[in-house]
């Protein structure tokens, strides 16, 4: 099926399967608060593996199916019986393993890696074990009479009933299936429901009869429903209960057309009730699904996509109403249109830009999952604080932040919370708080991790850092600030010792990398015994900036505005050079550096009268540089594009990160305010 | 002048045949060509916006329909004199390696099939003298000169430019 279907039924599988696995996350962790799984959660798990097995199973990914599956007959039993009593940590532990397998798996399938034959069977049996042993034996022969590949999800009564049934005679069916609306592919998913059947029906025929060829298809399906006919030895009840368990149908209609043996149909009138509670009940289920749906998931390329079409749209429009064929022409009714029509774009503009803003709750939310694991194996006890998770930032900063995020709460763990006992002699709170913060200030994103824990011992950080040979200037010129910095230096780490969380000396260093990747910054701060703070500062979005015009010569430049702290023209009696000829400007007390940009960059300009043209104080890193440019064009809100790959390619091309187009189709390079304060002066 | 103008993308020849097609266009008096199915569109000259750092045969980025990419003059590539855009300058966008460039060329002539029995090897004449030039080929009295658009995007030249600046400093 997957090599049939290609991609966008994998990605769909990869997609669903995800997000399942995400919400069983949430479900888990919040029942080990608890400390007993509820019977909300355990339907709800149960519903989860369910539905993660009929899709792998559709999709022939087995090992995970059979996963799945364990997983699934283990909370089927825990739901029949609910008087059992069971180790609920040890479920937890086992239920994120089957996770953790899923989640592994499904990233092998996206780098068409081999499947992990051997982990799914331990962790198969581990299952077993723990059925086993909380049913006392009864569990396990229940799957044993299932199968363990059939979709069917009967009641641990039907070893019984089957046995039964198989002696009896055979019924004919006619079963018609509406599938949930908008749940896509009807043909395929109906294909997968005769597949399935085959384990308990036989003389199987259906209509539309081409589903699997024909995409067209799904068309019929969805308008007058998926026909099946068949004979079955199942009762008119069993058969019911397996179609409500199938992932994404939504309501049936089931007929007993005749006993396959010729008898009179003995249940004539009923069927039609029975239909009626059915679809009944599945109303009511459909309802709470739309009322959770109300998003939709949008891959990122297409916004990109839709955002340089309205880039596009910006400029036809204003090629179109600066025509130069309409210059001199009194057009009243012309301008009023055309001023609607571009404060229509305008907004559709913000729109799609707002559309990229995600918030950042799901990312945060992973973190749950560190300090549980953690706390577990390290023996500490760690509570997470989330504040300001509905703080939206751009996409593609969201998948920068991931790591570096998870990477702090790990550190703070690993090295920042103390034991129960160091915590409680230290007079503080025996269970440790980490508190992830995320607000929003100007066009910037801080997001800040915090702990109550020990804080960065500076006379350890120093130690390490000078036998590392990581020191680049004497101690004891450094500041607080400059030793805290150390930790972020490639191959420093503080534990004497390797744990599996951290230690090797990789990561924080990442941290950093991460962060400047996407135009951010990090700051940290720690107080001996108290605990420490690493505040990450990150543009809203990379996508868009805040840029100022400027001139040099004829070319255009943005200078991205979070990094200018103001621009003046320069008074000619604060200016004065050094001995090499360096030009200096003095300000409120404070000695700046001059940087010529037309002389940086070989621009001709008439413009070179430091007087004439104007002085840009520019800020980054905590680095201050006046930038000299002819004039100021004006603010505007830019969409920055990449520099061509090619260009990229030429070493000599520096301080550019990237360019955006005007409204009149020219195109103005942005500087990288890095590269301003921190380059060699020409 | 819009006539050459067109898309070759939408070009309904199968890939086997496009590797014997060859655009030709014209530098000075000699006559060039490149394989087809390296060429996406040829369009006229556009508003180039310089780039600071660049060498001087690349003249900076145009923006094509709000895709940016970068062009490169041959006649300054291929060591030639200068001259004014006219009417007749147009762009050829490429695709090498799935990077988009276009090449500002003195005009474009037409669309050739070449049989690759009649393309030769260019001749040694010095170590890396000819470069550009992957083959020649005579058509109709003509010669075209067959480009290897790989060295054309090799910049090893100005990175070895780079390097000598770093070391004299």
């Amino acid at each position: 099926m997957a090599e049939h279907y290609g991609d966008s039924l994998l990605e769909m599988f990869l997609f669903e399967t995800s997000q399942n696995t995400e919400q069983l996350e949430r479900i888990i962790l919040d029942t080990e608060k608890a400390g007993k799984f509820s019977e909300e959660a355990i339907n709800e798990i149960f519903r989860i593996m369910h539905t993660i097995k009929g899709s792998a199973a559709m999709m022939s990914f087995s090992n995970i199916s059979t996963v799945a599956h364990k997983a699934e007959d283990l909370f089927y039993f825990i739901r029949e019986n609910p008087s059992v009593e069971y180790d609920c940590s040890n479920i937890t532990d086992i239920i994120l393993s089957c996770m953790d397998y899923i989640n592994s798996e499904m990233e092998k399938i996206k780098n068409n890696e081999e499947a992990d034959i051997e982990g799914g069977e331990a962790l198969i049996q581990r299952v077993e074990r723990c059925l086993h042993e909380i049913s006392g034996g009864k569990g396990v022969s229940r799957n044993k009479n299932t199968g363990t590949e059939s979709k069917s999800a009967e009641k641990a009564a039907d070893g019984e009933k089957v046995s039964k049934d198989e002696k009896s005679e055979k019924h004919s069916y006619q079963l018609t299936v509406f599938f949930e609306e908008g749940c896509g592919m009807e043909n395929i998913r109906a294909f997968s429901i005769v597949r399935d059947m085959e384990d308990f029906a036989d003389h199987i025929r259906f209509q539309p009869e081409d589903i699997v060829e024909n995409n067209d298809t799904v068309f019929e399906i969805r308008k007058n429903g998926f026909k099946i006919f068949f004979d079955s030895a199942k009762t008119y009840q069993d058969i019911i209960e397996i179609f409500e368990k199938t992932p994404f149908v939504g309501s049936i209609n089931l007929i007993e057309t005749a006993k396959a043996e010729r008898n009179q149909t003995q249940k004539g009138a009923k069927p039609e009730v029975k239909n009626g509670q059915k679809n009944g009940n599945k109303a009511d289920k459909n309802d709470e699904h739309q009322s959770v749906q109300s998003l939709i998931s949008v891959s990122v390329s297409k916004l990109d996509k839709l955002m340089d079409m309205v880039g596009e749209l910006v400029i036809a429009e204003s090629m179109v109403v600066e025509n130069p064929d309409l210059s001199g022409l009194e057009l009243p009714n012309f301008q009023r249109e055309a001023q609607q029509l571009h404060k229509i774009i305008n907004e559709m503009q913000d729109l799609v830009m707002s559309l990229r803003l995600v918030p950042l709750a799901s990312t945060f939310q992973k973190t749950h999952r560190i300090v549980r694991d953690m706390t577990k194996k390290l023996g500490k006890e760690a509570e997470i604080r989330i504040i300001g998770e509905e703080t939206e930032v751009d996409k593609n900063i969201i998948e920068h932040l991931s790591d570096p995020l998870l990477h702090l709460v790990r550190n703070c763990i690993d090295h920042g919370i103390e034991s129960e006992e160091e915590r409680i002699a230290a007079g503080k709170p025996p269970v440790g708080t980490i508190t992830i913060e995320a607000y929003n200030a100007g066009s910037n994103v801080y997001v800040v991790v915090r702990d109550d824990g020990r804080g960065i011992d500076k006379n350890k950080v120093l130690e390490k850092a000078k036998r590392q040979n990581l020191l680049k200037k004497p101690e004891s010129e450094m500041t607080d600030k400059e030793i805290y910095n150390l930790i972020f230096l490639p191959g420093f780490s503080t534990n004497e010792t390797v744990s599996e969380y951290s230690g090797r000396g990789v990561g924080m260093d990442v941290v950093l990398k991460n962060i400047l990747a996407i135009g951010g910054s990090l700051t940290v701060e720690s107080e001996e015994g108290k605990g420490m703070a690493v505040i990450m500062k990150i543009p809203l979005t990379v996508a868009i900036i805040e840029g100022m015009g400027i001139l040099v010569g004829n070319r255009r430049f943005t200078i991205p505005i979070s990094a200018m702290k103001e621009s003046f023209k320069p008074d000619p009696k604060d200016i004065f050079t050094d001995i090499y000829g360096n030009e200096m400007i003095m300000l409120r007390g404070e000695c700046y550096a001059i940087m010529r940009l037309h002389k940086q960059w070989g621009i001709e300009t008439e413009v070179t009268n430091l007087s004439d043209g104007i002085l840009i104080l520019v800020e980054q890193d905590d680095k201050r540089r006046c930038i000299f440019a002819d004039k100021l064009i004006g603010e505007h809100q830019v969409v920055v594009k990449t520099l061509p790959e090619l260009i990229k390619r030429i070493k000599t091309v520096e301080g550019l990160s990237g360019c955006t187009l005007l409204g009149d189709g020219s195109i103005s390079l942005i500087i990288d305010a890095g590269w301003l304060v921190n380059t060699d002066i020409k | 002048m819009s006539d050459v103008s067109k898309t070759f993308s939408g070009a309904e020849a199968s890939e086997d045949s496009l590797s014997s097609k060859f655009l030709t266009f014209k530098i000075d008096n000699e006559c060039y060509a490149i394989e087809i199915s390296f060429v996406i569109e040829i369009i006229n000259m556009l508003p180039i916006t310089p780039v600071p750092g660049l060498p001087a045969y690349v003249k900076g980025i145009v923006n094509l329909r709000g895709r940016i990419i970068p062009v490169m003059d041959l006649r300054i590539r291929f060591n030639k004199s200068e001259i004014a855009y006219n009417e007749r300058t147009c762009i050829v966008v490429a695709s090498i390696d799935g990077m988009d460039i276009g090449f500002i060329v003195d005009s474009v002539a037409e669309v050739l099939t070449i049989p690759e029995s009649d393309i030769v090897n260019p001749p040694a004449i010095k170590k890396d003298s000819n470069r550009f030039v992957k083959g020649i080929a005579k058509v109709k009295d003509e010669i075209k000169l067959i480009l290897d658009n790989q060295s054309l995007i090799d910049f090893r030249d100005i990175d070895d430019i780079a390097s000598a600046i770093q070391n004299e400093n």
